[in-house]
């Protein structure tokens, strides 16, 4: 009988090696890809014009057809934010809570290979290889907390861990699988170079935009500005797009970059106050929170009016555009720089 | 054979392959699935996604901003 197993595929080097080697012991493998929201795949891409001639290619796709594997993606934004609001091992560098997304994930595939009858899940996780979620204490707590246990196979560094129920069985065959630790890329590289795979992804940080130092500080200010440490897929798909300014604590402004931005951020009107210049060409700035008085109303015209052509004119005309299609005209003076405080900018 | 409508607009990679993926779940063998999108991106997604998993693209079109795609739907799910 062929034994079956599902492979977390990042989109990285380590999960297509760690797939491969085991496909090359005749087993069927599916791949599996989880969305988060966090995901650095695509969609900074997608939205700035500038970027749109770059690669624009889904790495996890891309390496399911390397590999020649069907692919599910699964949507677990709703259930992904527990883990990154309350982490039970906490945050990494950044608000990265790798340790608890690691067995959130391992838990899906577990539920997953059984719901399809499948035998057991594949990780490319390394002993060794990032400081929080691959370290060699941290992999039984992996296995075990996701209730995967001897059913969670690591090829690529399976001498170093206690053997797997697929190896007991016969299903894999220890010897080939690989005793690889630390942070040194060589073995991956020399092993894809092995197997003829080339042009693959190397993400440098992480998996996600958690990992990231100034998106985590966008992110670390909204929950402190909304008094509450929720978000929703709206929210942390703008803190990817735009500059992010909070002149007081009850309101930010995102404004657009480029054309691609604007566009993006256009398809918020619906949700979001927002304001325009109209008497000079200019970005789009979403409101985030409220503006409580004609003073937040001129401020927040003000920066939009900076941003824009309109940045060295005496007098910008502005329109401030409430989600019900209200609104009222402005006519302000563009900010000066030295009262647009570097602190502003989140 | 029946013809499903899925509308990703405004939706980014891979939220618009994961709508299509839960409307061939939904879907029989051989139906059509029509996707519109506009994240530039669903032109070289959807049809890896298609290759991967076994389903057919009969076309896939730019009209202006958005992206049409008409996927059959293969054996398997
Ligand atoms: S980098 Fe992001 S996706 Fe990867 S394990 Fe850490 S939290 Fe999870």
């Amino acid at each position: 009988m062929q034994r079956k197993a599902v492979s977390l595929i990042s989109g990285g080097l380590d999960s297509m090696l760690a797939t491969r080697v085991v496909m090359d012991q005749g087993i069927h493998v599916e791949g599996i890809n989880f969305f988060t929201g966090f995901c650095v795949e695509g969609h900074t891409h997608a939205i700035r014009k500038q970027d749109q001639n770059k690669q624009k290619r889904n790495n996890a796709l891309w390496v399911a057809e390397q590999l020649g594997i069907k692919l599910h993606i699964i949507d677990i934004v709703e259930d992904y934010k527990d883990i990154v609001i309350n982490p039970k091992h906490g945050y990494g560098q950044n608000l990265n809570p790798c340790l608890d997304c690691k067995v959130f994930m391992v838990s899906r595939a577990k539920q997953w290979m059984e719901e399809n009858g499948f035998d057991f899940i594949i990780t490319g996780e390394v002993v060794g290889q990032r400081p929080m979620s691959q370290r060699r204490a941290t992999m039984p707590i992996v296995s075990k907390n996701s209730g995967a246990d001897d059913r969670l196979v690591r090829p690529l560094c399976a001498h170093n861990l206690p053997e797997t129920l697929p190896e007991r069985e016969g299903w894999l065959k220890r010897e080939a699988l690989y005793g690889f630790s630390g942070r040194s890329r060589k073995p991956q590289i020399a092993l894809a170079e092995k197997m003829g795979l080339d042009d693959f992804a190397q993400p440098a940080g992480g998996c996600c935009f958690l990992t990231d130092a100034s998106y985590s500080r966008k992110l670390s200010d909204l929950w402190e500005n909304r008094g509450e440490k929720t978000y929703e897929l709206d929210d942390i798909m703008l803190l990817k797009v735009g500059r992010h300014i909070r002149p007081r604590p009850w309101f930010k402004l995102i404004i657009g970059r480029e054309e691609g931005e604007n566009n993006f951020l256009n398809g918020y009107r619906k949700q979001f106050p927002h304001l325009f210049a109209t008497s000079h060409t200019g970005p789009l700035a979403l409101v985030d929170g409220e503006l409580r008085d004609d003073e937040d109303r001129r401020l927040a015209a003000a920066i939009t009016a900076r941003f824009g052509h309109g940045k060295k004119a005496d007098s910008v005309d502005v329109t401030l555009e409430n989600t019900d299609g209200t609104g009222m005209q402005l006519k302000v003076a563009p900010i000066s720089e030295e009262n647009l405080p570097r602190e502003w900018y989140v | 054979m029946s013809v499903h409508k899925v509308d990703a607009r405004r939706l980014l990679c891979p939220m618009p392959v994961i709508r299509l993926q839960d409307a061939v779940k939904k879907a029989a063998p051989g139906d059509i699935i029509s996707v519109v999108c506009t994240d530039p991106g669903t032109m070289s997604d959807i049809p890896a996604w298609c290759r991967i998993n076994g389903h057919r693209l009969q076309s896939a079109v730019q009209d202006g901003s958005e992206y049409f795609f008409e996927v059959e739907t293969g054996n398997e799910p």
